[in-house]
């Protein structure tokens, strides 16, 4: 009996197994390599962050955030994001809008153009904003003299260079659930007597919203973290233009390892803080693109 | 409310969606525009919507009811449009949905909260969902979501409605029940409407008048029983269905070589093969049959050409046949239609 059963087991199909899956070894080397890297270049820098940190103990951590020059720079990247995240909100929805709800010929062309800002190094697009800002030899050197206006080596300088780098985000998140969505809606709505501003603020907006909020919080980590472009344009004055990506460079450079790190503590927090919120969103938008077909 | 449009041209960069079309739509009828996608027929009702507008010819004019609307914005034209997939705004509930025309409205012509609330039951028992305020779209089926859509489009009381493929993204059941629910909703309420279609059944079923169209022209217009009976042209007949065409190998009175005979399955008679004694009979061999309902469909292939055609025989001329697979019989066409190059002729046949 015992024979029949255990001759009867071979002829089974191996369970669970579907023709696309790879044997045993292949899949345990992948994650293996996967998991490896993951922790050589993500998880142990961030380790060392926190560790670097925190070594000396919490009241020296404390301390780095006490130091004026510190604060200074947290408050001016605060102040960074502040005003070039909104500038991107409005023209990622005028672009979005642009790119998804109108017919012509170099549509192509101008979705190209929304991502020169991914493509071009930030230290270049820092330089062309000395270029033509700049009060010396810049294309505007002039008219800014002459009305006393101070952009490179200045707050305007930082929003400019940090709203360039940042300026595909929310654009890019909005013109696929846009065009995902179509405009049926829209020409309902306006078949129904509602005008352009109703149409946008109760159609339109309220079915990308999921799409908006993820946009925005990219771009407002990549505003808060942005290096080179502020590097070059704020000319990185300590307690003047520095930010604190800037800040934590000139602490690192001036050998005061653990205020740096404790400051690049908070940035760092700032960017897991990011990625929860990212995966709220996602999760939430997900559950609202199930119940609709 | 009547609707004139004359000579209304649309071109889309290279590509020509309406060629000088001119139409008309008697007060309170319902009439559909019927064709093949890409004749322009989802085109014109956008233009008469006020959803997109004809090229400029000084000739184009768009009258509601004596009224020149020709530039006039969508949402002052008292429109209702239905589109294919429904359209409702996803975040709102059913009730809210509905209330979006009511406020819409300038302030002053702006009904009450208490009156939308109204108007909003009152539109649900309309289309006969009542109790589906609180839900929203996702939740309810295809039929009921294209309902709601209706309810939504006649809240702000249009004097015209127009439908784009109501029910093309509805199942075959859901369908058949929908139009004719369609039909007589629109009796009673009596409102002009004009809908889009590519289902010649779905437009000859509810339709006053149909409307043919095909790239971009209108093909033919009529009662739906003069189209089917009296096609225009070799299109109509071919795109209204069911109809057998046959080329070529002709004698006598079918026909001489190169026509196309058009023939529908009903006028084919089926006699068993060498006893009919016409000049003009066709051999054919029976390929195969199948029999439902009250008539029996035979499928056949001509003996000389081998082209396949279809024969719709009631059962008892079927039995009474003693009709088999692979039997040859001999075929004559009670009713044809010839399109030669140059005429079109209509035969009654002997």
């Amino acid at each position: 009996m015992a024979a029949i059963l255990s001759r009867t087991r071979t002829f089974q199909p191996p369970k669970s197994r579907s023709a696309t899956a790879e044997p045993v070894w292949v899949r345990l080397l992948l994650i293996g390599v996967t998991l490896g890297f993951l922790g050589l270049f993500l998880l142990m820098p961030l380790i060392a962050v926190f560790y670097e940190a925190f070594k000396q103990g919490v009241s020296l951590y404390l301390a780095a955030f006490a130091d004026p020059y510190a604060r200074d720079a947290i408050w001016r990247t605060l102040l960074v994001a502040l005003l070039s995240v909104p500038l991107n909100l409005m023209f990622g929805l005028a672009a979005a809008w642009a790119i998804t709800k109108y017919h012509y010929r170099c549509k192509s062309l101008l979705v190209t153009v929304l991502d020169l800002p991914f493509a071009v190094s930030p230290v270049i697009a820092g330089l062309v904003f000395v270029l033509l800002f700049s009060t010396t030899h810049g294309w505007f050197a002039e008219v800014l003299r002459e009305n006393n206006i101070r952009i490179i080596f200045a707050l305007p300088g930082i929003v400019l260079a940090t709203a360039f780098i940042t300026l595909p985000f929310i654009a890019r998140e909005l013109v696929p659930a846009m065009q995902a969505r179509g405009t049926d809606e829209e020409y309902a709505a306006m078949t129904l007597g509602a005008g352009g501003w109703r149409t946008f603020w109760h159609v339109t907006l309220p079915g990308v919203k999921w799409a908006l909020f993820y946009g925005i919080v990219l771009c407002n980590a990549r505003a808060m973290g942005e290096f080179g472009a502020v590097a070059v344009v704020s000319g990185n004055v300590k307690g003047k233009t520095s930010t604190m990506p800037l800040y934590i460079e000139t602490l690192y450079m001036e050998y005061e390892t653990q205020a740096a790190f404790a400051l690049a503590s908070l940035l760092t927090l700032l960017a897991l803080a990011t990625l929860v919120l990212k995966n709220l969103i996602e999760w939430r938008g997900e559950a609202q693109r199930k119940t609709v077909h | 409310m009547s609707i004139h449009a004359f000579h209304l041209h649309k071109t889309f960069g290279d590509y020509r969606a309406l060629d000088d079309v001119s139409l008309e739509v008697p007060d309170g009828k319902l009439v559909s525009l019927l064709g093949p996608s890409g004749s322009g027929k989802t085109t014109l009702l956008r233009i008469l919507a006020g959803l997109d507008f004809p090229d400029p010819d000084e000739r184009t004019r768009l009258v509601f009811h004596g009224e020149d609307v020709t530039t006039t914005p969508a949402g002052k034209r008292g429109v209702g449009f239905v589109f294919q997939h429904y359209a409702l705004f996803r975040h709102m509930t059913i009730a809210d949905n509905i209330a979006f025309g009511l406020r819409s409205k300038p302030r002053r012509e702006r009904p009450s909260a208490e009156a939308i609330r109204h108007r909003v039951d009152e539109l649900l028992g309309l289309v006969q969902l009542e109790g589906l305020q609180k839900r929203f779209p996702s939740e309810l089926s295809g039929g009921q979501r294209q309902r709601i859509a209706l309810a939504r489009a006649l809240a702000v009381n249009p004097k015209v409605l127009l439908l784009d493929e109501p029910f093309g993204a509805l199942d075959a059941k859901v369908r058949k029940d929908l139009r004719r629910w369609l039909r007589k909703f629109q009796e009673e309420i009596g409102i002009t409407t004009v809908f889009v279609t590519h289902d010649q059944e779905e437009a000859l079923e509810i339709a006053d008048e149909v409307v043919v169209m095909n790239h971009a022209r209108i093909a033919q217009k009529g009662s739906p029983q003069e189209v089917y009976d009296r096609p225009a042209s070799p299109f109509v007949i071919e795109f209204l269905g069911n109809v057998n065409k046959l080329t070529g190998g002709f004698s006598g009175a079918t026909g001489a070589d190169g026509d196309t005979l058009y023939v529908r399955p009903h006028d084919v008679e089926i006699a068993p093969s060498g006893s009919s004694g016409h000049d003009y009979a066709l051999a054919a061999r029976v390929r195969h049959l199948f029999s439902a309902g009250s008539s029996g469909r035979v499928s056949l292939e001509r003996l000389d050409t081998g082209e396949p055609f279809e024969a719709e025989v009631s059962r008892e001329r079927l039995s009474e046949l003693r009709i088999e697979q692979g039997m040859e019989v001999s075929v004559v066409f009670r009713h044809i239609r010839l399109f030669s190059k140059e005429a079109y002729i209509e035969r009654d046949l002997p």
